[in-house]
């Protein structure tokens, strides 16, 4: 079985407080910030590498994102994959999910047959959750999102459980297809010690726009059709009325102040 | 009459087994008001099998057309299936804007359809506004809340944006205007891509948050599992629900059906109170209809402080048992 994971580099969410919103240019500056996978994306690497025990075969990590994720993808590499794509270029910088999906597609046919592509059902920067479903309308393939369940048996088609507003679904779907995972479908595996020296002799091979056929105009800011018209901090609607005082004397006027509400 | 769809902004309302996503009548709303400074028509949209009584029902919402898809193959929902069945008339009548719901389904077909119509798509927006010359204005939270961005869609048409639900309100319902035009989908059993086996609905342990007069949530900053009881027993004396941000759902200290914001749920309680919480948009767009809304936090430069009606800057070891001591005390008090 060949199973491709899509993941994404990410700024670490436990330094977030430094993200900084340049006035000038409205662009976030995420120096210094550490990149970690998407994490979301674990999970679904979590997936392959349990279904490649299952059923034998390779798990293959491919990701978009500037030529320094290449720790990011160690860590994948690490976690168990066996070989691992980044596709970097200037040209493809800027892409909304439209180009990313696209540029993912082009990437991706040039692997070859698949029977599974995994994604995390969102990412935590932007969280457009939109990349998975657009990537298999790029393939060709049928795609489930929100999954939390998969069960694959030789010969049968498969199913998978989408969970949706106070329940779920449940499809069956013959590869290869497009699933996109939420955090409920599995427990991400610890990587060892032993685990990050394995991935210091695997593969990672990085393409360029040359290494790949455009022959659609999705690529990178100048073919994305979404544009950022700005960027800014949250409306601030002003500050509160504090309630001052020792810690005693804050929760007694609260106390009363609630109380004379009514709700106690 | 003509066949003719002349509607310029399409909303798609979601329904399943004829059931409406409440998301979908406060889109027409919206689309209304963003329509009519440019006279634009508005135009519901259903996919689905017999839906004869869930279109008179749209159009009672004051829409120009109701735009009806119906198939017995279209009876469950399959993106690919749902896309073939619209993309015709798309292509064929070129709204300007489709607008859908940020919901299990709407994130689910909308980046499926934008796809197929290489055209823009903005994901789970909090506001809209249509500039005079026809653009769409989408205002997305990113980065936890962090920033804003404005997206547009200048080249391609049309231009898609799905919505958080809860953002706009549902519009009054009155006398129907409009008319219905079918879409004829034409579909084949192999355009569905894949097969629903069963739609289960899962009677997710009844958090009452929706419904509750007083709301507590706890975030990151409550600490660990063990305070987590100083969330629940503030809760308790104010006879509220328990609410969480997704770190303490993360952590194990609440569960995932108490998750408000974003991806969680929305309230709207008479009272709400923050503890911990540092005030990321995805969760504040969760408690925004509160009608008060108090946070203890103990960084003065929290968000949440410039979000919510009354602050209090401290520590919630110190502050919420006397404060529990002390409604408790009221509450046991004879009234009058």
């Amino acid at each position: 079985m060949r199973i491709i994971v899509c993941v994404k580099p990410v700024p670490d969410p436990k330094h977030w407080n430094r993200l900084q919103l340049d006035p000038k240019t409205r662009t976030l500056v995420r120096k210094g910030i550490p990149g970690t996978i998407n994490p979301l994306d674990r999970h679904a690497l979590e997936a392959a590498l349990t279904l490649r025990e299952q059923e034998g075969g390779e798990v293959l990590v491919v990701s978009m994102a500037p030529e320094d994720s290449q720790p990011v993808l160690k860590e994948a590499l690490a976690m168990g994959a066996d070989r691992a794509v980044l596709l970097s270029d200037r040209v493809f910088a800027g892409s909304d999910t439209l180009g990313t999906a696209y540029v993912l597609s082009v990437g991706i046919e040039r692997l070859g047959e698949f029977d599974l592509i995994l994604c995390g059902d969102e990412t935590i920067d932007g969280g457009t959750a939109q990349v998975s479903a657009q990537l298999a309308e790029f393939l060709g393939t049928p795609n489930v999102m929100h999954v939390s369940g998969l069960e694959v048996s030789p010969g049968k088609p498969w199913l998978a459980r989408s969970q949706i507003e106070h329940g779920y679904t449940l499809v069956e779907i013959e590869p290869p297809m497009v699933l996109s995972v939420v955090k409920t479908i599995n427990t991400p595996r610890y990587v060892t010690l032993m685990n990050i020296l394995e991935a210091e002799q695997k593969p990672i091979e990085v393409w360029s726009a040359n290494d790949v056929t455009l022959s659609e105009p999705w690529a990178g800011l100048a073919g994305s059709p979404t544009q950022m018209a700005d960027l800014f901090a949250p409306e601030r609607k002003g500050m509160a009325e504090m309630i001052t005082g020792d810690p005693k004397e804050q929760a007694a006027k609260l106390a009363d102040r609630l109380h004379r509400l009514g709700f106690c | 009459m003509s066949d003719q769809v002349e509607s310029k902004i399409w909303v798609f309302v979601e329904q399943r087994r004829h059931v409406v996503a409440e998301v979908g009548l406060e889109l027409l709303g919206k689309a209304r008001s963003l329509a009519e400074p440019l006279q634009w028509k508005v135009a519901a949209v259903l996919v689905g099998h017999e839906l004869d009584a869930l279109a008179e029902m749209v159009l009672s919402f004051g829409v120009d057309e109701a735009l009806v898809a119906d198939d017995a193959l279209l009876e469950h929902y399959c993106n690919q299936a749902y896309v073939k069945a619209v993309e015709g008339a798309i292509r064929q009548y070129e709204p300007q804007a489709l607008l859908l719901g940020a919901t299990a389904m709407g994130t689910d077909f909308a980046p499926r359809l934008a796809a197929r119509l290489r055209t823009g798509l903005s994901a789970h927006c909090i506001d809209l506004d249509l500039t005079p010359d026809g653009q769409l204005l989408s205002l997305v939270p990113g980065w936890g809340g962090n920033v804003m961005a404005r997206i547009s869609c200048p080249k391609t048409r049309p231009q898609v944006a799905t919505v958080l639900p809860g953002v706009f309100p549902v519009p009054e319902p009155g006398r129907a205007r409009g008319r219905m035009v079918s879409l004829n989908p034409q579909l084949q059993p192999e355009d569905l891509g894949y097969r629903v086996v069963e739609t289960k609905r899962e009677e997710a342990p009844k958090s009452g948050l929706e419904t509750a007069e007083v709301v507590v949530a706890g975030g990151w900053g409550v600490g660990s599992k063990a305070d987590w009881t100083r969330v629940e027993e503030l809760a308790a004396a104010l006879n509220g629900a328990v609410g969480a941000t997704r770190p303490p759902v993360d952590e194990g200290w609440a569960e995932e059906k108490q998750m408000i914001g974003q991806s969680g749920r929305t309230v709207r309680p008479r009272l709400y109170i923050g503890l911990g919480i540092s005030g990321h948009m995805h969760h504040l767009v969760g408690v925004k209809s509160s009608e008060l809304s108090v946070a203890i936090n103990s960084d003065p430069k929290a968000a949440i402080f410039e979000h919510c009606h009354v602050g209090l800057v401290g520590d919630l070891k110190e502050i919420v048992p006397p404060l529990v001591e002390a409604i408790k005390q009221y509450s046991q008090q004879e009234p009058g």
